[in-house]
């Protein structure tokens, strides 16, 4: 598969082959890491396994530097979530946190040298125009999110429109749904708050507990269509399912739930590829039901091309000419998962025709504004 | 061997290929083009920089090409990419020079967290290093210009940048980027400056920039230490008037002026805290060059 074969899966998978790269190698592998979001955690992977000290001078400053950056996400984030749950009491007493917020706040493994675009928080339907009224009375906003845009978000996905603090800059997703309502596989949120866990020394904050935790990040990851972190979602499955796999009741637990909560597909997703791309120890029993229960032999095989694609480094030297139709079908299946057709196929004619020239997004705008530069600014990214 | 000393023909054919490796302060960068207006560009204000042996480790993959796209067919646009990202919308060709820059800028303030990086010029002598910070307008890279065209070494004119432990500049000696009226100040003041084109209508107004010295470019090497920090500001026809500033405000003011001050959380305090320990602070008011190379000669060394 090819997002096995890229330098930076392979190093992921055995970091003490790092030891022996040329410089050119550690190049590339700096390169690849950067442009997936993963240099800091590749950081400290190579420093637990022995081999970031053989890093040649010239490369050694790169790591550092992903680190320093990594660490101050870390204490943002820590932060911001801090703020949140005093902006919101009394409105979503135990927000729910997603992802990368979630690690952070638990320690989980995947914590550790990870950067963030954003801020993810769950939190009941019911209360949802409550906590958005109180986050704009606190300075939360969408301020470029044009009316095409908001009536698509509130319509179709399982959040609304994401919203930027107007002095930090920072964006918060506030969700009501792990995946979108009007999908063709919904997902309940009542019994993933119901089974959320407190934070330990975090008074009024929740995360999703393990299972569901592995559940969401794997539907996010495979039916959302957007791939530029895909290796670095894929190792956070890893580094869960490597964390919580050492208890051995949690993989049947995990297979149970998936059905009870019809994720089987995103789940034989993700234990086939967190196997094949990052040798995650996942039980050939446990492998063997889940690819049961998911798609067909022929289907499978068409998306670990286009999967095998997306989940390579997002970077030129793992891209080729079959890269960009692998991408753009995902893309279009998000939208089909997601939506009916006949309204998709307008909504992403509109897409093509809005993205002619679309920027890529940076990982720092700040710059932007700082150096009054002519490009986008934190605030002007778009959705799918 | 030296950017100059590649031929016209020679320069354009390494671009459009495997790419020229340049040493630019502490950092190599790999450049590629198939645009001869970068060709011409980097001859011009890169000319004393030394090319990179290949094998050597990149930091910067730096691209300059049209963007994807029909438009390019209708109105000619270039595009700086680091790695394949674009940062900044694309621009007309003849904008290479500050496109360049502005892409360099945003390559080391967002990568090169290993330096606390201020908004800040920075110039040298006799080993003491001057940080002159500044806001668009208040004349710091016309000063800074100026300075250098008359004894001081030019570390930098946009990113200072300073060791984490606050008592070492690293040079980039870079071109000082010159704005509107500017650009016609320098030219009467400084005759022999190598001056770029002055590119019009950039979202900065005109811009024209000046090639470091080339002495100061081969010490581009050489780290010095702070001694002075100075805030400049042009105002019309006053006299060179430096008055001392206090060591918290400085720190303060220092600390609004960073670019990664914040990612560097109690060690980038505790750098500024060691730097203005070192420095005597001013504030600089000035109306005419000559009057503040003047002020500038005679400061007291520390």
């Amino acid at each position: 598969m090819k997002a096995a074969d890229a330098l930076l899966a392979t190093v992921m998978r055995q970091p003490a082959l790092a030891q022996d790269l040329p410089l050119d190698g550690w190049e590339l592998l700096i390169r690849q890491a950067r442009r997936s979001g993963l240099l800091a955690r590749l950081s400290y992977r190579l420093n637990a396994a022995g081999a970031l000290a053989a890093a040649p001078g010239p490369a050694r400053p790169h790591f550092e530097e992903a680190r320093v950056l990594s660490d101050k996400h870390a204490r943002d984030v820590r932060w911001e979530v801090r703020d949140l749950r005093r902006v919101l009491a009394g409105v979503a007493d135990r927000p729910v946190l997603l992802k990368g917020a979630a690690y952070a706040m638990t320690g989980l493994p995947p914590a550790e040298g990870r950067v963030f675009a954003d801020i993810d928080v769950l939190v009941p339907r019911e209360n949802l125009a409550a906590v958005e009224r109180r986050l704009r009375d606190h300075g939360w906003g969408n301020w470029e999110v044009d009316a095409y845009d908001d009536r698509y978000y509130r319509r179709f996905t399982h959040q609304i429109p994401p919203l930027t603090h107007f002095l930090r800059g920072t964006t918060l997703d506030v969700h009501h749904a792990i995946v979108q309502p009007s999908a063709r596989d919904a997902v309940a949120t009542r019994p993933l708050l119901e089974a959320a866990q407190a934070v330990l020394g975090e008074p009024g904050l929740a995360v999703l507990q393990p299972t569901d935790m592995v559940l969401h990040s794997a539907a996010h990851l495979f039916n959302d269509g957007e791939f530029n972190r895909g290796l670095r979602d894929l190792d956070d499955l890893n580094l869960l399912l490597r964390h919580f796999g050492e208890q051995p009741d949690f993989w049947p637990a995990l297979l149970a739930r998936a059905e009870a909560l019809g994720l089987m597909h995103p789940l034989a997703y993700a234990l086939r590829y967190t196997a094949a791309i990052l040798a995650t120890p996942v039980p050939a029993d446990c492998l063997a039901a889940s690819r049961r229960a998911g798609p067909g032999t022929l289907r499978m095989a068409a998306l670990d091309r286009l999967f095998g694609e997306a989940l390579a480094p997002d970077h030129p030297s793992c891209r080729g000419v079959s890269s960009a139709p692998a991408l753009w079908l995902l893309y279009v299946r998000a939208h089909y998962l997601r939506m009916p057709l006949h309204l998709l196929v307008p909504h992403l004619l509109r897409k093509a025709l809005r993205t002619e020239e679309r920027t890529r997004e940076a990982s720092v705008t700040d710059a932007n504004a700082r150096l009054n530069l002519p490009g986008p600014t934190a605030q002007s990214r778009g959705h799918g | 061997m030296l950017v100059a000393d590649l031929d016209d023909e020679a320069l354009r054919r390494t671009l459009a290929g495997a790419g020229l490796g340049v040493r630019v302060g502490p950092f190599t960068l790999r450049l590629t083009s198939a645009q001869p207006v970068l060709a011409r560009s980097l001859r011009l204000l890169y000319g004393p920089n030394p090319i990179a042996p290949a094998g050597s480790f990149i930091d910067f993959h730096i691209g300059v090409g049209p963007p994807a796209g029909l438009r390019r067919w209708v109105r000619p646009r270039i595009r700086f990419t680091l790695d394949g990202v674009a940062p900044f919308w694309p621009a007309p060709p003849a904008h290479v020079a500050p496109l360049f820059e502005w892409g360099l800028n945003w390559c080391i303030v967002t990568e090169a967290h290993r330096y606390l990086m201020l908004h800040a010029a920075a110039i040298e002598r006799d080993g003491h290093v001057a940080i002159l910070p500044g806001e668009p307008g208040s004349g710091k890279s016309t000063l800074c210009a100026a300075l250098v065209n008359r004894g001081w070494r030019l570390l930098t004119d946009e990113i200072t940048m300073i060791s984490l432990d606050g008592r070492q500049i690293t040079p980039l000696a870079r071109p000082v980027s010159l704005k509107n009226a500017s650009i016609e100040v320098i030219r009467r003041f400084a005759p022999e400056a190598v001056l770029s084109p002055p590119v019009e209508g950039t979202s900065k107004g005109t811009v024209a920039l000046m090639r470091a010295p080339e002495a100061s470019i081969r010490r581009m090497a050489e780290s010095a230490r702070p001694r002075w920090v100075i805030f400049p500001k042009y105002v019309k026809d006053a006299p060179a008037t430096l008055v001392p500033e206090t060591r918290g405000r400085t720190l303060i003011a220092l600390g609004d002026a960073g670019f990664n001050y914040s990612i560097h959380g109690r060690r980038g305090f505790e750098a500024l805290a060691n730097l203005v320990e070192d420095s005597a602070c001013f504030r600089f008011s000035y109306g005419h060059l000559d009057d503040a190379v003047a002020a500038f000669a005679a400061l007291p060394s520390p």
